[in-house]
C-alpha cells in the first residue's frame, strides 16, 4: 500500500494533482482511494486529500504517521501534516510561502525560516524551488504537475501511464506545458 | 463491465442513472451538490432540476413518484430538516414509482453550521435508511433503494456521509434500465392524509416496518464477516472502512440497511462473540437500539466519541489497537491559521466594510459572505441556518424596538429565494420597520456556483424567467426597495444608515455578480 498527502492552498490545483496521480494509478491496476475536503477550496483555505493506492484499500483516511509521501504545494501546509509523515516517509515540498488572510490582517506572523526548520527536522526532505521552473516552462498555473513529477520518480508507476493520465484529465491546450512540468518535476528528484 | 474512478456523488448519481430514474430535484448543499450536475451533464435523459428548496425538491420528487416515475431527491443532511414536513407524511402515504432521497451528512461538519445525525430521521420518520461504505457500494444501494421503495411502497433515505460523498474510488459501471411509467390512480384513502385516513396508514406503515425488519435480516445489504470471536464490531457507512483498516481479523456485522435493524442478525452475530462493540459516527443510534433489544453491547459511546468524524486513528485506539508513532519533532513555530476568507474584489466586501464602520449589529445568513463574521471583517453577529436572519431580525425589533435602528439583516440571493421571502412578509404583515439587506451576486456561491431561481438559467444550462427579486419585495408590501451597485454607489453607509432609521420596512439589494462566475 503506498500512502500519499497532499497539502495546499485553494486555486493551487491540489485536487487536480490528486485526480492525476489517482488516473495513473488506475491505470497501473492498482486500487486506489481518495479523500478531499474542497468545502471552500475555492476560498484560499488550507487544502488536504489522502490518496492511498495497493492491491487493496479500505480506508479512504490515511491513518497518523503512515503517509509514504507528503506532497505540499506550500511551506506552511507542509509543517501543518508532518505528524502524518512515516518512519521512512519522505516529504516533496514547494518552497514558497503563501500569505494567509490571518497574516495579511496582522493577527498572526508567518514564521521565517520554515524551510530550514524542515531541512534539519524531516529526515527525507526535497525542498523544490519551482518559481524558476515555472519560469523557464513559462506558466505559473502548472505547479500541481510539476510536484507530481517530482513524487513519481519514487512510484511504482509506469511513465506512460503518467503521461496518458494527464492527457485524460488536463484541459487539451494545457497539455503539453503539463508534460513539460512534469518532465521537469522529475528532472528534480531524478 | 466498465470501471472508472468517481466521486462518490458521482457514484450516487450513476447508481440513479442505471436504476432508470425519471426525474431528480435537489437544492446546493455541501456535500451533496455534485449528485445533480454529475446527473445533469451524464445522464441528459434523467430530468434533473435544481429547487428553491429541499421542501420543494421533495415535493417536487415525491408528486413525480405518484405520476409512477422513479424519481430521486438529494439534500445536505439539514436540508432534510427543511424537508421533514413533507418527509414524514410521504411516509404515511407511500409512493407509486419509486422514491430515493439522498441525505449528505457531514460528521465533522467539514462545511456545515452543525453535525446533525440523520439516521435519527429514518427511525423518527419510519423510513427505510441504507447506508453505503464506499462509492461503488454507493452506485449500487442507490438502486437497491429504488427498488426496496417500489416493492414496499416507501419513500428511502440513502446517507452518504462527506468521506463517501466526496472520496474518490474505483466504480463499476453497469447497464442503464429504462423503465416505463407506472399509472397514478386515485386513491384518496392512500393519498389525501385527513386524520380519518391518516390513522389507517399509520397501522399499515408501523406494518411495513415489521415486514421491512424482516427484510433487513435477510438482506445482502447486512452482513457478518467472521473472524475473531472475542470481540464481534457492529458498524456502518465509512467506519466500517476504518474497522477494516485496524482490524482486519476482527468479527464484523457490517449493516448496510440501519433502519429497520436486523434484529435476529444481530442476535446471533452477538451469540458467535464474547462481547459486541460498535463503531458508529455521533450518535449512538445502532448501540441504543441493540441495547433496547434486550442484547448486551460491551462498548460503543464509552470508548468512541459522539463529536466530530471518525478517523482511523480514533478507531484504532477505541479497539486498542497499536498505532504508529510520530517521530518528526513539533515545530517550535506558531502557525499561522488559513481560513477561507472573501475573494480580493468580492462584491460582497464593500457592504461589510461599511457595516462595520457603522458599527451596526448584523443579522446575518449563510452563504460566502458569513466569511464576513471573520477577520478582517468582524461584521456578522448571528448566524444559524438558512433563511433565519429575516425572522430573527424582526424577533429582535419585536422584543426591543431600538435593535431596528442598530441591526440589519443581510441574507445572499440564493438564502433569500430558499426561504427570506416568507419572514420578510412577517415583517410586512405585522409591521415591522427594519432593514434587509439583500446580496445579490447571481449565483449559489458558497456551494460552488449553482444557478437558482433568480439567476434565468436551470441546472443544464437552459435560459429561463428569472425571478425579479427586488419586485417580489415589493410584492410582499415593502414601499422602499433600493438596488445598488456596490462598486458604483458612492454612499453605501448613508444608505444603510437612512433605510435603519426609517420607521418603515426597507430592502437593499446590492446587485454584482459574482467574480469567480
Ligand atoms: C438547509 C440548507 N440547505 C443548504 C445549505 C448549504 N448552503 C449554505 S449557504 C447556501 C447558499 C449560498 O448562496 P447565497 O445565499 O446566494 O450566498 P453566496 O454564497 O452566493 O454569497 C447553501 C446552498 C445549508 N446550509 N442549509
Amino acid at each position: 500500500m503506498t500512502n500519499i498527502i497532499m497539502a495546499g492552498v485553494g486555486g493551487q490545483g491540489v485536487l487536480l494533482a490528486c485526480r492525476v496521480l489517482m488516473e495513473a494509478a488506475f491505470y497501473s491496476n492498482y486500487d486506489v482511494k481518495e479523500s478531499e475536503i474542497h468545502g471552500m477550496a475555492q476560498r484560499g483555505g488550507s487544502v488536504e486529500a489522502h490518496v492511498r493506492f495497493g492491491s487493496d484499500v479500505a480506508s479512504p483516511l490515511i491513518p497518523n504517521a503512515a503517509a509514504d509521501f507528503i506532497v505540499s504545494f506550500e511551506l506552511c501546509e507542509a509543517v501543518r501534516k508532518l505528524d502524518y509523515l512515516g518512519k521512512h516517509g519522505v516529504l516533496f515540498v514547494n518552497n514558497e510561502k503563501v500569505i494567509p488572510s490571518s497574516v495579511q490582517a496582522g493577527l498572526a506572523e508567518y514564521p521565517e525560516a520554515l524551510d530550514t526548520w524542515l531541512d534539519n527536522n524531516v529526515p527525507n526532505v526535497h525542498l523544490l524551488d519551482t518559481l524558476q521552473a515555472r519560469k523557464d516552462i513559462g506558466s505559473k498555473r502548472c505547479l500541481n504537475i510539476l510536484m507530481l513529477g517530482a513524487l513519481s520518480n519514487r512510484l511504482d508507476i509506469p511513465e506512460e501511464n503518467w503521461l496518458s493520465a494527464i492527457r485524460e484529465l488536463v484541459k487539451p491546450k494545457y497539455v503539453d506545458t503539463n508534460i513539460d512540468a512534469f518532465n521537469y518535476g522529475r528532472s528534480c528528484t531524478a | 463491465m466498465n470501471k472508472r474512478i468517481m466521486m462518490g456523488n458521482e457514484a450516487v448519481a450513476r447508481g440513479t442513472y442505471e436504476a432508470g430514474c425519471h426525474v431528480a430535484a435537489g437544492y446546493p448543499g455541501t456535500p451533496s451538490t455534485e449528485i445533480l450536475e454529475a446527473l445533469s451533464r451524464n445522464a441528459p435523459d434523467v430530468k434533473s432540476q435544481w429547487s428553491p428548496n429541499e421542501k420543494v425538491a421533495l415535493e417536487v420528487a415525491f408528486g413525480s413518484a405518484l405520476a409512477g416515475a422513479r424519481a430521486l431527491a438529494t439534500m445536505k443532511h439539514v436540508g432534510v430538516n427543511v424537508a421533514a414536513d413533507p418527509l414524514f407524511t410521504f411516509s404515511y402515504t407511500g409512493v407509486n414509482g419509486g422514491l430515493v432521497i439522498i441525505s449528505a451528512d457531514d460528521p465533522g461538519q467539514w462545511s456545515s453550521q452543525n453535525e446533525q445525525d440523520n439516521r435519527n430521521y429514518a427511525r423518527h420518520a419510519k423510513v427505510p435508511m441504507l447506508e453505503p461504505s464506499s462509492p461503488d457500494e454507493a452506485r449500487r444501494f442507490v438502486k437497491q433503494a429504488f427498488q426496496l421503495s417500489e416493492d414496499y411502497d416507501r419513500p428511502v433515505l440513502v446517507k452518504v456521509p462527506t468521506r463517501i460523498a466526496h472520496s474518490r474510488a474505483i466504480v463499476a459501471e453497469e447497464e442503464v434500465c429504462t423503465r416505463e411509467l407506472k399509472r397514478f390512480q386515485r386513491d384518496p384513502q392512500k393519498y389525501v392524509m385527513i386524520p380519518i385516513h391518516g390513522r389507517q396508514r399509520h397501522i399499515v406503515i408501523e406494518e411495513k416496518q415489521t415486514e421491512l425488519a424482516n427484510v433487513s435480516d435477510h438482506t445482502a445489504l447486512n452482513r457478518v464477516e467472521w473472524g475473531d470471536t472475542k470481540q464481534g464490531i457492529v458498524t456502518d457507512s465509512v467506519a466500517y472502512q476504518y474497522v477494516k483498516e485496524v482490524a482486519p481479523e476482527a468479527s464484523v456485522l457490517k449493516l448496510g440497511m440501519v433502519w429497520p435493524l436486523p434484529r435476529e442478525t444481530i442476535q446471533d452475530f452477538a451469540a458467535g462473540v464474547d462481547g459486541l462493540i460498535v463503531v458508529e459516527e455521533l450518535d449512538p443510534f445502532i448501540e441504543n437500539e441493540i441495547r433496547a433489544m434486550g442484547i448486551p453491547v460491551a462498548h460503543g459511546k464509552d470508548v468512541i466519541p459522539n463529536c466530530g468524524e471518525l478517523t482511523p486513528d480514533i478507531v484504532a485506539q477505541a479497539l486498542n489497537k497499536p498505532r504508529a508513532e510520530n517521530h518528526i519533532p513539533a515545530c517550535p513555530e506558531t502557525l499561522p491559521p488559513r481560513p477561507p476568507r472573501l475573494c480580493k474584489g468580492c462584491p460582497h466586501a464593500p457592504i461589510f466594510t461599511a457595516l462595520k464602520e457603522l458599527d451596526l449589529n448584523v443579522i446575518g445568513d449563510i452563504g460566502c459572505y458569513t466569511l464576513a463574521a471573520l477577520a478582517p471583517y468582524n461584521a456578522m453577529h448571528t448566524q444559524a441556518c438558512m433563511g433565519a436572519s429575516v425572522g430573527m431580525h424582526f424577533g429582535m425589533e419585536k422584543a426591543s424596538p431600538q435593535m431596528a435602528e442598530n441591526s440589519v439583516a443581510v441574507i445572499g440571493d440564493s438564502t433569500f429565494v430558499h426561504s427570506g421571502i416568507t419572514p420578510l412578509i412577517d415583517i410586512v404583515y405585522n409591521q415591522g420597520t427594519g432593514t434587509v439587506i439583500i446580496l445579490d451576486n447571481r449565483t449559489t456561491a458558497m456551494t460552488g456556483h449553482q444557478e437558482h431561481p433568480a439567476t434565468g438559467v436551470t441546472l443544464s444550462g437552459e435560459a429561463t424567467h428569472a425571478l425579479d427579486i427586488p419586485k417580489i419585495c415589493e410584492a410582499t408590501g415593502v414601499q422602499r426597495v433600493f438596488t445598488v451597485d456596490p462598486f458604483e454607489e458612492e454612499d453605501l453607509k448613508g444608505l444603510i444608515q437612512t433605510e435603519v432609521e426609517t420607521r418603515e420596512p426597507s430592502i437593499i439589494v446590492v446587485n454584482r455578480p459574482c467574480l469567480l462566475k
